[in-house]
């Protein structure tokens, strides 16, 4: 349990379903063990609330009191600038290039597979210079 | 109020409606990989050149990269991609579908002929395989990027996790 991140007041997450999926929100208050109050104002997530099964915790935590207001948790957001930590995270460029992948045309798919194939071949050529040959 | 029927049958005339040429989707214009989605060149890419009188659009391969002649392919069988090729330097006015009839035999239906061995396929006709020929040239000579001819060359393939719904072209 070296890096746990809890559900906590503060706790930056991403929604990564429903209708407001693809953006990142504040937790600002928990509600019951299935739901908690979200706000980004930032990032155009009104207030609301939000079952926990939708949602994924970034390592992200800001400094706001339960139920603060939403100018505050802007003012919170931007202070901290988690559009910025967020978009040079593992996971924010996991997710940048989710949505990459997911908007390639047929031409850049196969320029893609051209290219990993080029660099399939260049890594068994190494690999067989270090296996032993059998 | 009783339906009223007449006494006698009356056959409906049924009107004919006149066959209009499908309208050319949006997204295709001339030099647009087009990928083909039945036939013999299933799976393959090809370059589109106009559409035809009767509807049908008018493919090349070019044949040289992936054995697609001068072909018509009707629009609902072809998925349109984003990329497009220059054809401009290609001259394919001259093809209607007119070009593509069959050439009609005067073969008289008797009982001799019937039990005869079967006539020989006719040759491809030179003037088509020139024809071709310049077609070709005026746009393979335009594709420099050998990326472009791979792409070209290729047949399109659905792997696991490829959900043609969810692609996009």
């Amino acid at each position: 349990m070296a890096q746990a991140r809890f559900v906590e007041i503060g706790r930056v997450v991403y929604a990564n379903f429903g209708p407001e999926s693809g953006k990142l929100c504040v937790i600002v208050d928990v509600i019951d063990a299935k739901r908690a109050l979200v706000d980004g104002p930032t990032t155009g997530v009104i207030r609301q609330q939000m079952p926990f099964s939708r949602i994924s915790l970034t390592e992200f935590v800001l400094p706001i009191k339960r139920n603060q207001k939403s100018a505050n948790v802007a003012k919170s957001f931007d202070e901290h600038e988690i559009i910025k930590k967020w978009n040079a995270s593992h996971a924010g460029k996991h997710v940048a290039s989710a949505l990459r992948r997911a908007s390639l045309t047929d031409f850049e798919r196969f320029k893609l597979m051209v290219a990993q194939k080029k660099k399939s071949l260049l890594v068994k050529k190494e690999m067989k210079k270090i296996k032993p040959k059998h | 109020m009783v339906k009223w029927y007449p006494t006698e049958d009356v056959q409906k005339v049924r009107v004919k409606r006149a066959n209009k040429p499908s309208k050319l989707r949006g997204r295709i214009s001339p030099g647009q990989v087009l990928i083909l989605l039945a036939g013999k060149h299933q799976g393959k890419r090809v370059i589109f050149l106009k559409q035809l009188e009767g509807g049908l659009l008018l493919v090349t391969g070019p044949y040289k990269f992936n054995g697609v002649p001068l072909k018509r392919v009707p629009q609902a069988y072809t998925v349109p991609t984003s990329t497009k090729v220059d054809v401009s330097g290609s001259d394919f006015s001259k093809i209607n579908d007119a070009y593509f009839a069959k050439e009609k035999e005067n073969a008289k239906k008797t009982e001799e002929a019937f039990f005869a061995p079967k006539k020989e396929k006719k040759p491809f006709s030179d003037a088509k395989k020139a024809m071709q020929k310049s077609v070709d040239a005026g746009i393979a000579g335009k594709i420099t990027d050998p990326i472009v001819k791979k792409y070209l060359k290729t047949k399109f393939r659905l792997r696991n996790g490829m959900f043609p719904h969810t692609l996009k072209f």
